[in-house]
């Protein structure tokens, strides 16, 4: 559906002569039209038609068990079971990361509860920004119990929609909302951006490393702050080169800076991008498949993106931040199913809620040594010794205190 | 004979749409949904309530306006591809006034929303200049001019209106165009009083076109250029008069969506698309004011009512758009229609 795609090449050329043919066209028109001629095409437009019904009525008989399918909601609603669903942002139920860890978490409610998608859960996905209003109206008219709004960006829509609503229960990830039936799921991304800085430190050879980001927002900046931070409690002589992609769903941007990066010698790159982050694992996988022997890695985000990586024998995911969107979605359902749903609060995952942690599935690259390292700075960060900063002003005056 | 050929011209956009919808069932059927169910959500999706048929006008207002923006160019033989930036400054432009100047209703919103159109039209200033002074391709110019556009706006977004936010606060209540009363009447939809300007432009178009000597050097212009300037016209006067008043319907549409639906803007990672839309309505509807408001109907209940697809029947989300860019395309190609229809005819003549 997007023009944008039409736009390349020289085909305008093209586009332009068949504007002058269909200008030619409509004056050959004025050629007579017979009434005979007419009757065919009413002829054709009414096989067309039949058409179109007998397919719709094959369709009928062998849908009978789709219907009830779709009928499975009413039942629920009967038995008084509860219901929860959520809406993606632009980056997709199946973005590898954020989104696809909220619906597996949902998912998994699921299962415990004998519930499955189209049947007590289920997901809406947002195209634009525009649909993200359509989407909730959507889901709060289906009688969902509990809907989950995935993404900072539906922070507004979810706000006016959480008010108009007052007798459905909301929850939005990875900001704040205001609303008696609106619970708000933070996670202190900054602490584990900060471990994963760590292991990049101890991880680099040319002392260079990349941050990938998808939106240039205070969301987003606390990835940053806690990855240069970690990074430079390591090794103050460490540079680390910042880019946004200005998007969550952009993996061709997110190769062409990943390309740029390892060109200039960073060989640890953290993303922090969504499915835009997919265009930094391919690029990394594109060089290591010419040149095997080159030692770089990508870390991974939201999810352990370990699969992401995967290149022959070789992996290029050195480790993942991981956020478990997943638990806190499980969490949130399971409040609100029985009955103790906290509205209007604001939870916060961190290391200590278990909502937080670092991925050594590639125990290859993630050594043991790496592994201790980041454990002491764990500790520390655990026991108050360090505060990690969370914006660019907190990161400035921290490195300086370093 | 005129009254066939105008049956004709109905009948081939109507003829397109069917095709869609039942090579779109096809494909449903190969994989397993069935078609009526997902053409019911569909329907649904698109008028089942107030609520959707108030999200489906809001979706329909914005599409009005860039098809006239498109259409209009074209008159005078120009490709407004720009429309897109031209929405994109539009919409900053009407959210700007909006945020930052304080007066009573009357003056604000009249403001905002001429102030947007505005921004659109110098947009569309620049192109129509090159063009006229120098022959830069306009295609060319107000395609580089989107990316000026939309990253400009993001960086006066993050470092003018908002101290390193990716949304701007709600413009204040007298400039805004949505309204309690048509949103209490459609259970809380977007819907706003922005369809009004809309249709108002469509009749601006039309009348400017058919009824004035300016539209009528416009299209003389878009005919022959060198017969027009022959008959002594000023040519390079008509080319940059037709890009700003196309710019200038792009900027409202953008305003419609600040003043309108969000209220805000916000940084955007990627074009809205409106624009981009706005070429296909303008050729589905002829270029004609009528055909650009059917056009952007079609596009507006296509896309809200996508949304219901996957909820409502359980078609994937790609799939849906497979189906609804599988609508576009058969109408768009209506020029293959045409020529079917009337090698069909032909054939019926032996």
């Amino acid at each position: 559906m997007e023009f944008s795609s039409i736009l390349g090449g020289g085909r305008w050329r093209g586009i332009q002569s068949v504007i002058y043919h269909i200008i030619r066209w409509n004056r050959l028109q004025k050629e007579a039209i017979t009434l005979k001629k007419f009757t065919l095409l009413f002829a054709l437009l009414l096989t067309l038609g039949m058409l179109l019904a007998a397919c719709g009525g094959g369709a009928d008989e062998e849908d009978t068990t789709n219907e009830d399918n779709t009928g499975g909601d009413d039942a629920t609603e009967e038995a008084g079971d509860f219901s929860a669903a959520m809406v993606t942002d632009i980056g997709g139920v199946d973005d590898k990361s954020f989104n696809q860890s909220a619906w597996e978490g949902l998912t998994a409610w699921g299962e415990e509860n004998g519930l499955s998608k189209g049947n007590g859960i289920d997901y809406a996905q947002s195209n634009d920004k525009a649909d993200y209003v359509p989407n909730l109206t959507r889901l709060v008219r289906d009688e969902y119990d509990l809907i989950f709004g995935i993404g900072f960006e539906l922070k507004e829509d979810l706000q006016t929609i959480a008010d108009q609503y007052e007798d459905t229960n909301f929850a939005l990830v990875d900001d704040t909302v205001d609303a008696p039936n609106a619970v708000s799921i933070l996670f202190k991304e900054h602490q584990g951006s900060f471990l994963v800085g760590v292991a990049a430190a101890h991880k680099t050879k040319t002392n260079k490393l990349g941050f990938v980001g998808g939106v240039d927002s205070p969301l987003i900046n606390k990835f940053e702050s806690g990855f240069i931070a970690g990074a430079k409690s390591v090794n103050p002589d460490i540079e680390i080169e910042i880019e946004y992609a200005e998007s969550f769903g952009d993996a061709a941007k997110g190769k062409s800076i990943a390309s740029y990066m390892y060109d200039s010698g960073v060989d640890v790159i953290y993303h922090a991008s969504g499915g835009t982050g997919n265009g930094v694992f391919n690029q990394a996988k594109d060089i290591k498949q010419n040149d095997p022997d080159r030692e770089i890695w990508v870390i991974g985000v939201d999810r352990d993106q370990h699969e992401e990586g995967a290149i022959g024998d070789h992996n290029v995911t050195l480790t993942s931040m991981v956020k478990r969107v997943d638990i806190a979605v499980q969490d949130v359902t399971n409040f609100a199913m029985n009955g103790e749903f906290p509205g209007g609060e604001t939870l916060e995952f961190g290391l200590e809620e278990d909502g937080i942690s670092v991925a050594t599935t590639n125990s290859e690259a993630m050594t043991e040594e790496i592994i201790n390292e980041v454990q002491q700075w764990e500790e520390k960060i655990r026991n108050g010794e360090i505060d990690v900063p969370q914006t660019r002003e907190e990161t400035e005056a921290f490195v300086d205190a370093l | 004979m005129t009254e066939n050929n105008k049956l004709f011209g109905i009948l081939v956009p109507i003829v397109s749409v069917i095709l869609g919808l039942i090579v779109g069932a096809i494909i449903m059927l190969f994989s397993g949904h069935n078609p009526i169910i997902a053409y019911t959500s569909l329907w649904n999706g698109a008028f089942g309530d107030a609520f959707t048929i108030g999200e489906t006008v809001r979706r329909i207002t914005p599409l009005i306006l860039t098809g006239l923006a498109v259409a209009f160019a074209f008159k005078s033989g120009l490709f407004n591809i720009g429309a897109e930036g031209q929405v994109i400054v539009g919409w900053l432009a009407a959210v700007w006034v909006g945020l930052t100047i304080d007066a009573p209703m009357i003056i604000h919103l009249p403001l905002a929303v001429i102030m947007g159109a505005i921004a659109g039209a110098i947009w569309g200033f620049i192109p129509g200049l090159l063009k006229a002074k120098i022959g830069v391709h306009e295609v060319i110019v107000t395609i580089m001019l989107n990316y000026i556009a939309l990253f400009s706006t993001n960086a006066v977004i993050r470092g003018v209106l908002t101290d390193q936010s990716t949304t701007t606060e709600r413009i204040s209540p007298t400039a805004s165009l949505a309204s309690e009363w048509l949103q209490s009447l459609t259970f809380f939809s977007r819907m706003h009083y922005g369809i009004l300007i809309a249709l108002f432009a469509a009749v601006v178009m039309w009348f400017l076109i058919e009824r004035t000597t300016i539209g009528y050097e416009l299209k003389a212009v878009g005919f022959n250029q060198h017969a027009s300037k022959y008959a002594g016209m000023n040519v390079s006067k008509n080319i940059i008069l037709s890009m700003v008043i196309a710019g200038g319907f792009a900027g409202l549409a953008g305003a419609m969506e600040g003043l309108g639906t969000y209220g805000t803007i916000s940084v955007m990672s990627g074009f809205t698309n409106l624009g981009f839309d706005g070429i296909a309505v303008a050729l589905l509807g002829a270029n004609n004011p009528l055909g650009v408001i059917f056009a952007a109907v079609l596009f507006g209940v296509l896309k809200e009512g996508a949304g219901e697809m996957p909820t409502g029947a359980g078609v994937p989300t790609e799939l849906v758009d497979i189906i609804i860019a599988l609508i576009i395309f058969f109408v768009a190609s209506s020029y293959l229609i045409r020529w079917l229809l009337l090698r069909f005819k032909k054939e019926g003549d032996k």
